[in-house]
C-alpha cells in the first residue's frame, strides 16, 4: 500500500521529470500532395508541438505519454485531430482537407456585374463609379462603361443588349424606382437622380436575373443603400453649377443615424459663358433634398428610411425645323418625391425576413410652343404616383442553400393631361415569386425559380420561369448559364390609350465564363434574347411586335500590372433587329450600335495625392430613319461613329482639418463631333443632327467633409 | 492517522502539481516573450511559428488571456508582412477571434484595444481606396479607447506616432507631431511597469526607430 502511495506521490508531484520524451516527426500535405507550411501541430492539452516548415515537415519532442490527441490546424483547412500513442517515437503523414469557406463557394454570376465592399472579389467597387472619368458621378453613365450597355447618350436610361431604356428597372433596397432619371426635354436626356455615395452595393444585371425582380425585359440595376455611417460628419460642396450641404449624425451607441442633405443647382451662369446649342429660357434650376434614418434594431436587424425630394425647372429655345425662321420653346417644371422604408431581420431558425414599403410621385408640367406662330402652346401634365409594398422570406437550407419566396403589391395612378384632354388609369399590380439556390456541391449551384404576376390594367396574368447554373472550376474560374422569361407592361403612353394591350415578353439565354483573381478580372458572355409581343402602333395598337438580340461581350480589368494604375476594357458586339412601334418590318433599331467599347483608366499619383482618370468610349454608327428613302430602305442609313474621351483629375487635401477634394472633369475633352441621329421636317425637305446640347462640359468643384476623418491612414505608406 | 497523512499528502501533491503547471506556463511565456523586440522574430515564418506556439499555450491553458493576446499580435504583424493581400483578411479574422477570447478573460484592456487597432489597419491595407473610411476610423477609435482605458500605456502613443509619421501632411500627418508623440511614448515606456514579466512590454526599440525616422 505504502509503496503504491509513494509511486502515486512521485507521479503527481513531479509531472515534469516523470517520463521519458518521445519524438514526433512527420509531414503535412493537402489532398493533392502539395506540402503545407505553417501548420500548427499540437499535442492537445500540452504546449508541445511545432509549426511545419516550407516542405511541410515537422519534428518535436513531447513529454506527454500514452494515448494523446494530436491536432493539425491551418487557416483555410479543416482542423484534423488524430489519436497518437506518444509513448514511442512516431512518424506521421498528415493530409489536410481544404475548408469550405464562403470565399470558395460558387455564386450565380451569369449576366450580373456587382460592385460592393464585400470581402469577396467583386468586379467593381462603389468608389469606381464615382471615379470613372466622363461619367460625372452618374451611376448610369459609369455602368455604360461595362459590357452590355449602349452609349445611347441622347436619351436617358440604360439601353442593354438591344433593349430600350424602359426595359431596365432600377431598384433601391429591393423597392422599384419609378423615375430613376430626372425628366428630360427633347434631345436633352435626364441625369440619374441618386448620388452614387448613397450606395454600398450596385449590381448591374444585363440579363438572366432572379425571379425576385419583375417588369424589366432587359436589365436590372439593383442598388443597396449604405448602412450606418462610420462617424458623424458634415459636408459642403461648391461647384461651377451649384452648392450642396449635408449632415450625417451617428448616435453615441452607434446604432442609430440620421442624415439631411440639400443641394441647389443653377446652370444659367455656366450657360452664359459656354453657350449650349439650345439657349435656355427657364433655369435650368434644381433644388434637391434628401433625408435618411437608419437604425440597427438588433444584432441582425436593420431599419432604413430614405426620402428624396427634387424640384426642377428648365426650358430651352431652339430654331424650329418645321417652320424655318421661327423658334420652338420647351419649358418643364418637374416635382419628384421618392420614399423608401425597409426592414430586415433574422427571425430565428434560419429564417430571414425582409419587408419594404415605398411611395413615389412624379409630376411633369411641359409647355411646348412655336413662338410667334398663331398656335396655342401645348400644355402637357403627366403625374405618376406609385405605392408599393414587398415581403420576402428567406430560409437557409443546409450550409449554403437558400429558399426565397415572397410577394409584392403596387398601386399606380397614372394621370396625363394634354390641352385639357385627360387620359388616366389606375393599375393594381400583384406578384409572387419563389426561388431556391440549391448547392449540389460547394462549387456547383443551381437556381430555380418562378414569378407570377397580375396587373389589373391589362387584366392579364403571366408566369415567368427562371433557371441558372454556375460551376466553379477552381478558386478563380467559373462557368455559368442562365435562362429566363421576362414580362413587362407596355409604356404608360400606350396603356393610357389602349387597355387591351398585353405584356411584352423577352426570353434570355446566357452562357458566361469568368476568372476573378485579386488583381485582375476576365469575363466573357454570350447571349441570345428573343422578343415577343412588343407593342406596335401601326396600323393600330397591338402586341404583334417581335425581335431578337444576340452578341458577345468581353471585360478585362487589371489593377496590378502597372503601378498605381487601375484600368478596365470592355467590348460588346450586338446583333439585334426588332419590329415594333411604327416599324414596317424587322430592322436594327435606332438605339442600337453593333460594336461598343470602353477603356477606363485611373492613375493615382501618391506624391501629388492626385487621381487622374481617362475614359474612352467608342460605338459604331446607329441607324436612323430617313423619310426620303423608299419604305424598304427603312432605317438603312447609319450615323457617324461615336467617340468620346472624358478626363478628370481630383486632388485630395485637407483644409483646416476638413477632408477636401477638388475635382476637375471635362466630358468629350477633344470635342469630337457626336451625332446620335437626325430629325426631319414633316415634308422631309430639311433635317437637323441630333447632337449633345452641350458638346463639352467642364466641371470644377470643391467638396469638403468635416469630421474626424482618418482617411490619412489610407495613404499611410501602404 | 494513515488516512489523515494520506489526505495531507494528497492535497500537498495537488498544490505542487498546480504550481508546477504554473511554473511551466511562466517559463514558457518568459521564453516566448523575451525576444519579441528582436528583428529575427519579425519574418513571416518567424511570426507564424510564434503565433502557433502562443496558440498552443493558449489552448492548453484556456484561462490565460496573454497567450491569446500574443498570438493575435503575432498574426497581425504577419498580416502586415504578407505580399499576397488575399491572405490578410483570413489572418485578421484569426487574430480577431484570439482577441475575442483574450477579451472574454480580460475585459477592458488597453493592450487588446491596441492590437484591435492594428487589425483594423491591416484590413485597410487590402484595399485602401475603398476600405479607408471604415477601417481608418476603426483603427483610430480603438487607439482612443486604448488611451481611455490606460493613458499610461506607451504602445498607444507609439501607434499614434506611427500613424502621424506615415500620413502625408495634407491629410493631417506631421513629422513634428509624430516626433512629439513618439517622445511622449518613450517617456511612458521609461515609466511603464508591466504587471508581470510576461505582461505586454514590447515596442520600445521600435519606437526609437520611428523617432529616428521622424527626425530625418
Amino acid at each position: 500500500m505504502s509503496r503504491f502511495n509513494l509511486y502515486l506521490y512521485i507521479l503527481i508531484c513531479s509531472p515534469l521529470l516523470s517520463l521519458a520524451q518521445s519524438k514526433i516527426t512527420g509531414k503535412v500535405t493537402d489532398s493533392k500532395k502539395h506540402p503545407l507550411p505553417g501548420v500548427n501541430i499540437a499535442v492537445k492539452g500540452s504546449y508541445d508541438g511545432a509549426t511545419t516548415t516550407a516542405d511541410g515537415s515537422f519534428s518535436f519532442t513531447t513529454t506527454a505519454n500514452g494515448e494523446q490527441v494530436l491536432s493539425a490546424t491551418l487557416t483555410g483547412y479543416q482542423v484534423l485531430e488524430l489519436k497518437v500513442n506518444t509513448s514511442t517515437d512516431q512518424q506521421l503523414n498528415i493530409v489536410l482537407k481544404s475548408a469550405i469557406n464562403a470565399l470558395r463557394v460558387v455564386t450565380i454570376s451569369a449576366g450580373s456585374f456587382e460592385a460592393s465592399d464585400d470581402k469577396k472579389g467583386t468586379v467593381l467597387k462603389p468608389l469606381d463609379i464615382v471615379t470613372t472619368a466622363g461619367a460625372g458621378a452618374d451611376i448610369a453613365n459609369a455602368i455604360k462603361t461595362l459590357p452590355g450597355a449602349q452609349q445611347t447618350n441622347d436619351r436617358e436610361g440604360l439601353f442593354v443588349r438591344g433593349g430600350t431604356g424602359y426595359e431596365t428597372q432600377t431598384l433601391i433596397d429591393g423597392m422599384l424606382v419609378r423615375n430613376p432619371f430626372s425628366s428630360s426635354l427633347p434631345d436633352i436626356p435626364g441625369r440619374g437622380r441618386f448620388s452614387p455615395f448613397l450606395f454600398k452595393g450596385t449590381t448591374f444585371s444585363s440579363g438572366g436575373y432572379s425571379a425576385q425582380y419583375g417588369q424589366g425585359l432587359s436589365s436590372a440595376l439593383i442598388l443597396e443603400s449604405v448602412d450606418l455611417p462610420e462617424r458623424s460628419s458634415s459636408s459642403v460642396g461648391v461647384s461651377v453649377i451649384g452648392v450642396s450641404a449635408g449632415v450625417d449624425n451617428l448616435s453615441k451607441d452607434k446604432k442609430t443615424s440620421y442624415g439631411v442633405e440639400a443641394d441647389y443647382t443653377n446652370l444659367a451662369p455656366y450657360f452664359n459663358i459656354f453657350k449650349p446649342k439650345q439657349s435656355p429660357n427657364l433655369g435650368p434650376e434644381i433644388i434637391g433634398t434628401s433625408v435618411n434614418f437608419r437604425r440597427k434594431t438588433s444584432r441582425t436587424g436593420m431599419l432604413k428610411f430614405y426620402g428624396y425630394g427634387n424640384w426642377t425647372k428648365m426650358g430651352f429655345n431652339k430654331n424650329s425645323l418645321e417652320y424655318p425662321g421661327y423658334t420652338e420653346s420647351f419649358k418643364l417644371h418637374n416635382n419628384n418625391v421618392y420614399t423608401n422604408l425597409t426592414y430586415r431581420e433574422n427571425i430565428g431558425h434560419d429564417w430571414h425576413l425582409y419587408v419594404g414599403a415605398s411611395f413615389s410621385s412624379n409630376t411633369d408640367n411641359i409647355n411646348a410652343d412655336t413662338l410667334l406662330k398663331n398656335y396655342a402652346p401645348t400644355l402637357i401634365r403627366v403625374q405618376s404616383d406609385l405605392s408599393q409594398s414587398k415581403l420576402i422570406l428567406y430560409k437557409n437550407m443546409g450550409r449554403f442553400s437558400v429558399l426565397r419566396f415572397g410577394g409584392e403589391y403596387q398601386y399606380a395612378v397614372e394621370k396625363s393631361t394634354m390641352n385639357g384632354y385627360h387620359a388616366n388609369y389606375v393599375d393594381n399590380y400583384t406578384a409572387a415569386f419563389a426561388e431556391g439556390d440549391v448547392y449540389f456541391t460547394p462549387s456547383f449551384v443551381g437556381r430555380v425559380g418562378g414569378r407570377a404576376e397580375y396587373t389589373s390594367v391589362l387584366g392579364k396574368m403571366n408566369f415567368a420561369p427562371r433557371v441558372s447554373l454556375a460551376y466553379k472550376v477552381n478558386n478563380y474560374s467559373q462557368f455559368s448559364i442562365a435562362y429566363g422569361d421576362y414580362y413587362q407592361k407596355p409604356e404608360p403612353q400606350y396603356i393610357r390609350f389602349d387597355n387591351y394591350l398585353g405584356y411584352m415578353k423577352a426570353t434570355h439565354y446566357i452562357v458566361s465564363y469568368q476568372r476573378v483573381a485579386s488583381d485582375y478580372t476576365f469575363r466573357t458572355e454570350l447571349f441570345y434574347k428573343k422578343y415577343n409581343d412588343l407593342v406596335k402602333t401601326v396600323p393600330s395598337y397591338n402586341n404583334n411586335g417581335s425581335g431578337y438580340a444576340q452578341g458577345i461581350e468581353v471585360f478585362w480589368r487589371d489593377r496590378k500590372s502597372i503601378k498605381n494604375v487601375d484600368y478596365w476594357i470592355s467590348y460588346s458586339y450586338l446583333d439585334t433587329k426588332r419590329n415594333y412601334l411604327n416599324y414596317p418590318f424587322r430592322v436594327q433599331p435606332d438605339f442600337a450600335a453593333n460594336h461598343t467599347a470602353s477603356v477606363v483608366y485611373k492613375h493615382f499619383f501618391p506624391k501629388l495625392s492626385t487621381n487622374l482618370g481617362l475614359t474612352y468610349t467608342f460605338a459604331t454608327g446607329r441607324p436612323y430613319y430617313n423619310p426620303n428613302l423608299p419604305a424598304d430602305k427603312f432605317m438603312s442609313e447609319k450615323t457617324i461613329t461615336y467617340n468620346a474621351v472624358g478626363v478628370s483629375a481630383s486632388y485630395l487635401t485637407s483644409i483646416r482639418k476638413a477632408f477636401t477634394i477638388f475635382v476637375l472633369s471635362v466630358s468629350n475633352a477633344p470635342g469630337n463631333k457626336q451625332v446620335f441621329g437626325y430629325h426631319y421636317s414633316s415634308d422631309g425637305l430639311r433635317r437637323e443632327e441630333i447632337t449633345p446640347n452641350v458638346p463639352r462640359f467642364i466641371f470644377l468643384g470643391m467638396f469638403m467633409n468635416f469630421g474626424i476623418d482618418r482617411r490619412q491612414d489610407v495613404i499611410n505608406n501602404l | 492517522m494513515k488516512r489523515i497523512f494520506l489526505a495531507f499528502l494528497f492535497t500537498g501533491s495537488l498544490a505542487t502539481a498546480a504550481m508546477a503547471q504554473s511554473a511551466q506556463y511562466q517559463d514558457a511565456m518568459v521564453k516566448q516573450t523575451s525576444d519579441l523586440d528582436s528583428s529575427s522574430t519579425f519574418t513571416p515564418d518567424g511570426l507564424q511559428q510564434k503565433a502557433n506556439t502562443f496558440e498552443r499555450i493558449a489552448d492548453a491553458e484556456k484561462s490565460q488571456w496573454l497567450p491569446y493576446y500574443y498570438a493575435a499580435y503575432m498574426q497581425v504583424m504577419q498580416a502586415f508582412m504578407l505580399q499576397d493581400k488575399t491572405q490578410i483578411d483570413p489572418l485578421a479574422d484569426k487574430a480577431e477571434s484570439n482577441l475575442d477570447k483574450a477579451e472574454a478573460l480580460n475585459p477592458k484592456s488597453s493592450e487588446i484595444a491596441c492590437i484591435r487597432s492594428l487589425v483594423a489597419t491591416a484590413r485597410l491595407t487590402v484595399d485602401p481606396m475603398t476600405r479607408g473610411m471604415k477601417y481608418g476610423a476603426e483603427a483610430a477609435s480603438q487607439l482612443e479607447q486604448a488611451k481611455g482605458l490606460n493613458p499610461e500605456n506607451p504602445r498607444v502613443y507609439m501607434l499614434q506616432g506611427q500613424s502621424l509619421l506615415f500620413t502625408p501632411e495634407q491629410f493631417g500627418g506631421s513629422k513634428a507631431k509624430a516626433k512629439t508623440t513618439l517622445e511622449q511614448a518613450l517617456e511612458k515606456f521609461a515609466a511603464f511597469k508591466p504587471e508581470s514579466n510576461i505582461a505586454p512590454h514590447w515596442g520600445e526599440a521600435y519606437t526609437r526607430k520611428l523617432l529616428e525616422a521622424s527626425q530625418k
